[in-house]
């Protein structure tokens, strides 16, 4: 597979490595109402769509840059690509 | 005999004769020739034997789709099994030898088979070896073994080297026939960069097989003139003898190029396959189509073939596979061999045509609504049976016949990415249909374009589309275009005997129709129940027929009955193509520390610990046993002085104003009020808990920490850690690079480590305890100026620092410690004595964080701070964690002479040994030479409140139990008296 990546554009998949879920970047807040739930929910429970998927892949053999990428399970195809430090920001994560 | 099939014409060179050897006998061919064209030209029609029944075996094709002669190429360490004659370029001194046989070729002990065949029908595995149950392992699976495979492997490393390449264009054409061939040239003068690939060694395909002409020139002639052009732009790139194995995700393709099988051993420093990782934005697929044959009772004996494969002999090679020939066909194209061969002046004894309606072919034999209908000769082809229109039975005698059933589009590429190709009525044949693989289109007899016309206009066409150019394409000479027009015949189903499907696996009709009967009918089962379609040639000629056959059982169409899905790779790959140059030390790269040279001096045993190369143990003179070294090492340290390199241990700076808040996360316990100049042990949890890893953190400065991780986990807690910076907490002022490679780490623990630092560290930094106490850290200068950082930490339990300094010079300084250590009589320790002294102090390792532990097993429950937020901290307290009960004790033998051994159960006295009274495990194990007993730590059930109980440490594998009394993990300097002193 060819990710395109948003630093170092279109690189080979082997220089990445998979974590799983971009859901993962949802991790929930200590202090929230059931934070004990909420933490179970978020360590084990995923998606496993046919379809559409946002995962994170991590450029370990290029910049070290944590990325968002939407791939579709059944074909590979890869629709989007964005750095995960900037998804973060948008979805109110902060320090 | 010499050559006495040869012809006149072809593409081969008379002028260049080359010697050759097959079974022993020595043969002569000329270059051009592959294997199989140059023992067909000197009558040697017995090739092989087959897989199950050992029946004699000819060349059934003249490419890469043949199921018959195989052979084994090459001896010694080079030798090749189940080598396709067919592919093989002809090379002055070429060995090969026939396989799957006992005795000779001709009179081969295992063609007994043939007469046991009614019990070796399709399924006879699954039936005949079911019983008795104990014959299995001891009788059936050693014989089975045995008659199995077909070529003999050399079993010696292979001496050639493979190499591995990347490639990117934005064509790829894969096929260099007439439709490969247009697009090349449409596509290379219009400076797009193109590769063509094509997996014979001459390009041209069937253009190099046929007589008609391109315009004025021969097909052959047009051929290489455009190979000449395509070779003068510096936009293209030409590879012969490559083959497109695979069309993988996004556009990327792998290829094998036989750089040097052609040759008698590749080279001075020249590989023998390169395997290419091609990057392509667009792709077509030109490959052309394979012939298929009809299924008639013994149809499988040598001189029998396939029709165009016949015409190529002929045409590209100059041999006819006989002297006399018959032709049996259900198409126009098939009659093109009987125009071909006689124009060459080879006798054509009939021409069998299955359509009643054909246009009479003048001049011939031509016998039209005729059928094949059995065949005989032991070694090789003496007669044919023919039924005529008429019902009357006819023997014709003829040492060779040409079969063609019709051709078959190669989709095999398109449905690589699961497209699935479609039933085209007209052709009679599968074409590519689905979704292709992304950026692929098809053109030429791939895509059904059957005629020459029909693959240089598509081709061009398919170009220009792929490209998005705009203007006209290149003018293509005139060619035929005569469409093939086939009537579909699969088998004729004539007599009881055996007519053959799948030529290689030793498939006929009636195992197709044993399969049906036996519901077997689904493609998938058919082709695993009758192992039909699989093995080198992947059913290139057989999958549609017996598709045909089974569609005729069940009464559906082809389309209905399915089509088996293709998988890469295309051909078979020699595995050593995909090891490329990964194999033997260079399967990964080693990692060397910074002492590994002066180690090496030293004679010190080395282990792999990851990539990396640790000294293991520095053997003295005298010294016969491991134990013994590491007994004196561990002893020294204790006593005196030792140095280890520790500079595998992972190291991360984590620099920014928010470092601490940001290691105050990562850690569960507390960072962020770490004095500056201070050291603190930290252990990470996973996000479920679990204890992930643990070292030290030091604080250089308010805003800069020094990390330390285990070995092994020094690339996975970087990426974690990276995973937080930039997915949790995207707007901490911190980051975070891996200097592992960048500093030379010595740890130098004992009594006397300090006054042996105090020798080299710059008199102007005071490391006296009071000054640089325990767990103190610092930058500071060595050796006269030299910049290196100090910790006073202590994995061993003594007096102990860790001292940096930059890579280059962790040479030089071991050789000063030791130098300088001398009259302390420092000695070196490797990873064995590591061990031991970090047991005696109960620090827990790799085995103990082996991401099955919690901090609570650890005996670390309280370091888990609960008042700040940190990774793991929250499902560390779930229940099923707080139950467990399981903690970090030590054990030691009761009989000093017993040994303890890690892995072993921990069992009450007395209890049966199994795993419901399992009261824990023995996880690192060593002998003490301090205590003088082998000792253990691990994880016991309430092990904390049972000091002193005696526990059997039960090693089932080995049958082995001793007993062992449970003490406290830290069995030297409990207090930590050593390590503050």
């Amino acid at each position: 597979m060819i990710i395109n990546h948003p630093l170092l554009g279109p690189r080979d998949s082997q220089e990445f490595t998979y974590l799983g879920d971009a859901s993962l970047m949802h991790r929930p807040d200590r202090q929230g109402e059931n934070a004990g739930e909420a933490f179970y929910e978020y360590q084990y429970q995923r998606d496993n769509p046919a379809g559409l998927h946002r995962e994170l892949w991590y450029h370990e053999q290029g910049d070290r840059s944590w990325l968002v990428v939407t791939r579709d399970t059944t074909t590979h195809e890869i629709t989007d690509v964005k750095l995960a430090r900037d998804v973060a920001r948008s979805e109110g994560r902060s320090t | 005999m010499s050559q006495v099939n040869r012809l006149s014409g072809g593409l081969v060179d008379r002028e260049t004769a080359l010697d050759f050897s097959f079974d022993g006998k020595r043969y002569q061919g000329v270059a051009g020739d592959t294997l199989a064209s140059a023992l067909l030209a000197n009558g040697v029609r017995l090739m092989g034997r087959s897989f199950k029944y050992h029946r004699p075996r000819g060349v059934l094709s003249a490419g890469s789709e043949e199921p018959n002669a195989l052979v084994e190429l090459r001896d010694g360490a080079r030798r090749e099994p189940n080598t396709r004659a067919t592919c093989v370029e002809l090379y002055d001194g070429l060995l090969a030898n026939s396989q799957n046989r006992i005795g000779s070729l001709r009179f081969d002990a295992m063609a007994v088979n043939d007469l046991l065949s009614p019990f070796l029908a399709a399924g006879f595995y699954y039936k005949t070896f079911m019983w008795p149950r104990a014959f299995w392992e001891k009788v059936y699976e050693p014989i089975i073994r045995n008659a199995a495979g077909l070529g003999r492997l050399s079993k010696q490393e292979d001496p050639d080297s493979y190499d591995k390449g990347f490639l990117h264009c934005d064509l790829l054409i894969v096929g260099a026939g007439p439709a490969g061939l247009a697009a090349a040239l449409t596509a290379g003068r219009s400076g797009k960069r193109v590769i063509l690939a094509d997996e014979d060694f001459r390009m041209g395909g069937r253009l190099n097989c046929e007589t008609f002409a391109l315009g004025d020139q021969s097909g052959a002639d047009w051929a290489a003139a455009t190979v000449a052009e395509l070779t003068g732009m510096d936009n293209v790139r030409l590879l012969p003898r490559t083959t497109v194995l695979g069309a993988f995700d996004h556009g990327i393709y792998a290829a094998v190029e036989r750089v040097s099988d052609h040759l008698t051993q590749p080279a001075a420093n020249r590989v023998r396959q390169t395997l290419w990782r091609i990057y392509a934005s667009r792709t077509l697929l030109t490959a052309g189509a394979t012939e298929r044959p009809v299924a008639f009772e013994n149809n499988d004996r040598p001189g029998i073939m396939l029709a165009g494969a016949m015409r190529s002999y002929a045409n590209r090679w100059a041999v006819t596979p006989g002297q006399k020939v018959a032709v049996f066909t259900n198409n126009d194209d098939g009659l093109r061999t009987a125009v071909d061969l006689a124009a060459k002046g080879v006798t054509i004894a009939a021409v069998i045509d299955s359509r009643k309606d054909a246009t009479p072919l003048e001049g011939f034999n031509h016998l039209r609504g005729a059928l094949v209908v059995n065949s005989r000769g032991r070694l090789g082809l003496r007669e044919i049976s023919v039924r005529l229109a008429d019902g009357s039975l006819h023997k014709i005698a003829c040492d060779a016949l040409g079969v063609s059933g019709g051709w078959n589009p190669n989709v095999q590429l398109t449905c690589h990415q699961r497209g699935r190709p479609v039933w085209d009525d007209t052709l009679a044949a599968f074409v590519p249909g689905g979704s292709l693989p992304t950026g692929m289109s098809v053109a030429g007899a791939a895509m059904g374009d059957m005629t020459t016309t029909g693959a240089l206009v598509s081709g061009a066409r398919a170009a220009m589309e792929a490209l998005e150019l705009s203007g006209s394409a290149p003018d293509m000479p005139q060619a035929e275009d005569a469409p093939c027009s086939p009537t579909p015949l699969w088998f004729v189903s004539e007599g009881k005997g055996r007519a053959w499907v799948d030529l290689q696996n030793d498939v006929t009709v009636k195992d197709v129709k044993l399969s049906h009967q036996e519901g077997f009918v689904s493609v998938e089962h058919l082709k695993r129940y009758t192992t039909l379609g699989m093995a080198t040639d992947q059913g290139k000629t057989s999958n549609v027929t017996a598709l045909a056959v089974m569609a005729e059982l069940t009464g559906k169409t082809i389309p209905e009955t399915g089509t088996t899905i293709f998988r890469p790779p295309y051909t078979p790959v020699a595995i050593g193509a995909f090891a490329g140059r990964s194999s033997g030390k260079d399967f990964r790269p080693t990692r060397l520390t910074p002492s590994h040279k002066w180690a090496g001096e030293q004679g010190a045993e080395f282990v792999e610990v990851g990539a990396w190369l640790r000294a293991q143990w520095f053997p003295k003179a005298g010294e016969s046993s491991w134990r013994q070294s590491v007994d004196r090492e561990v002893l020294a340290v204790r006593k005196s002085v030792g140095v280890c390199d520790v500079t595998t241990l992972g190291k991360i700076d984590v620099q920014g104003a928010d470092a601490a808040t940001f290691l105050n996360r990562i850690y569960c316990n507390g960072f962020a009020k770490l004095a500056v100049g201070k050291v603190r042990y930290g252990l990470m949890l996973r996000e479920d808990g679990m204890a992930m890893d643990d070292g030290t953190a030091a604080r250089m400065a308010e805003d800069h920490f020094v990390v330390t991780t285990t070995t092994a986990n020094a690339v996975g807690i970087s990426r974690h850690m990276e995973f937080a910076r930039q997915c949790l907490w995207p707007d901490l002022d911190v980051t975070l690079i891996s200097t592992t490679e960048a500093w030379a780490q010595y740890a130098v623990a004992g009594p006397n480590a300090r006054k042996l630092l105090q020798k080299i560290v710059d008199p102007e930094f005071d490391i006296s305890n009071e000054a640089f106490p325990f767990m103190g850290c610092g930058e500071i200068t060595v050796c006269g100026g030299l910049r290196a950082r100090l910790f006073r930490i202590s994995f061993s339990g003594e007096l102990a620092f860790e001292l940096a300094v930059p890579t280059q010079y962790g040479d030089a300084l071991i050789r000063r410690l030791m130098a300088e250590g001398e009259e302390f009589d420092v000695v070196a320790y490797g990873t064995e004595t590591l061990g031991v002294l970090r047991i005696e102090k109960g620090h827990a390792a790799g085995n103990e964080l082996n991401g099955q532990t919690s901090a609570l097993n650890l005996g670390m429950g309280r370091m888990v701070s609960k008042k700040k937020d940190s990774i793991g901290s929250i499902l560390s307290e779930r229940e099923g964690m707080t139950a467990d009960r399981h903690r970090f004790v030590g054990f030691k033998a009761v009989n000093a002479g017993d040994a303890v051994v890690a892995g072993a159960h921990l069992m009450n006295k007395g209890s049966v040994e199994n795993a419901a009274n399992d009261q824990g495990w023995v996880s690192s194990a060593a002998y003490s030479p301090v205590l003088g007993s082998s000792i253990g730590i691990g994880f016991l059930v309430d092990g904390d409140t049972r000091l002193g109980e005696i526990m059997v440490a039960a090693n089932p594998l080995e049958g082995s139990s001793v007993n062992v009394e449970v003490v406290s993990a830290h069995f030297v300097d409990p207090d930590g008296e050593r390590l503050r002193g």
